[in-house]
């Protein structure tokens, strides 16, 4: 299948999981906030849902290659520092702006919230800009 | 109970989706962000295709008065654009572009045993955890931070 038919069906999937999510536990699908109702200082109560939401996360390859044959994971395109100094940006942006591209991207722009419609915008600009600077200025 | 189920069942249909649609390839997320190269549309479909159900599920098959598992809805309660929504995704955007990972299919990506991966979504806790630590601290002083923190 082409790659862009499965991208919109997993995207579809993803939907999926957010709308299911809402119906049945009237929660936003965003996995930043997922993982870090999870840490400190002050962790949520309500630590069971979240654990088995990153099991199903985590799961998944596995589902999938059971089925297909091929867990569909890409290998990481930059060094250890990199992915260190990556890592550390995307907790911290996220925590700070209360979302990432799934609690934002899907779930904010379906509820029309403007300020995920803004965070998201910020984002990808974000996004474009560094990979520019990376690729076609530092890189060239 | 039943939320737990709701919750591996909602996580296993999320990484499904993200491992088929190439989110889980930091070269084709980084593709995308790169419009200036190769450019490759495949988010713009994830995004399309999981705006469009959320879009249409949210409002015709969630129920409007209260979750089917729950007792209340869990709702984002924020609307400013303020510093912190804008510093943040500004922030969590360069890091985006640098290693191709946002959260979710950073910890899908786990299960492939990756060193570097671990790497990478531990360096991404710790982060989580400053952010959440300096928040709880200057709550007093900045009362429009505390209620923004279900995403």
């Amino acid at each position: 299948m082409h790659p862009f038919a499965l991208a919109a069906i997993g995207g579809v999937l993803i939907g999926t999981s957010a709308v299911l999510l809402m119906a049945l536990t009237g929660r936003v699908a965003g996995i930043s906030g997922i993982v870090g109702g999870l840490l400190p200082p002050k962790p949520g109560t309500d630590r069971s849902w979240r654990l088995a939401f990153i099991l199903g996360l985590v799961a998944a390859p596995a589902v999938l290659r059971i089925l297909t044959g091929d867990a569909l994971i890409g290998p990481p395109t930059v060094g250890t520092p990199v992915l260190i100094a990556a890592g550390l940006l995307v907790g911290a942006g996220t925590a700070l702006g209360s979302g990432c591209t799934s609690g934002h991207g899907i779930c904010g722009i379906s509820r029309l919230s403007v300020r995920s419609i803004v965070a998201v915008v910020t984002f990808i600009a974000a996004g474009v800009l560094t990979v520019f600077v990376t690729r076609h200025v530092w890189g060239a | 109970m039943r939320g737990t189920l709701a919750g591996l069942i909602a996580g296993l249909l999320f990484g499904l989706g993200l491992c088929l649609s190439g989110m889980t390839s930091p070269a084709v997320v980084q593709g995308f962000l790169d419009v200036a190269g190769a450019w490759n549309p495949a988010l713009l479909f994830v995004m399309a295709g999981g705006v469009a159900v959320t879009f249409l599920g949210y409002r015709f098959l969630v129920p409007k008065s209260k979750p089917l598992w729950a007792s209340r809805f869990s709702l984002p309660t924020a609307t400013r654009i303020d510093t912190p929504l804008l510093a943040g995704a500004a922030i969590f955007g360069v890091g985006w572009g640098l290693a191709g990972y946002c959260p979710g299919p950073a910890v899908v990506s786990l299960a492939s045993g990756r060193i570097a991966v671990v790497v990478f979504v531990l360096s991404m806790l710790v982060g989580m955890i400053l952010v959440r630590w300096m928040r709880s601290g200057s709550r007093a002083s900045m009362p429009s931070l505390a209620a923004e923190e279900n995403r």
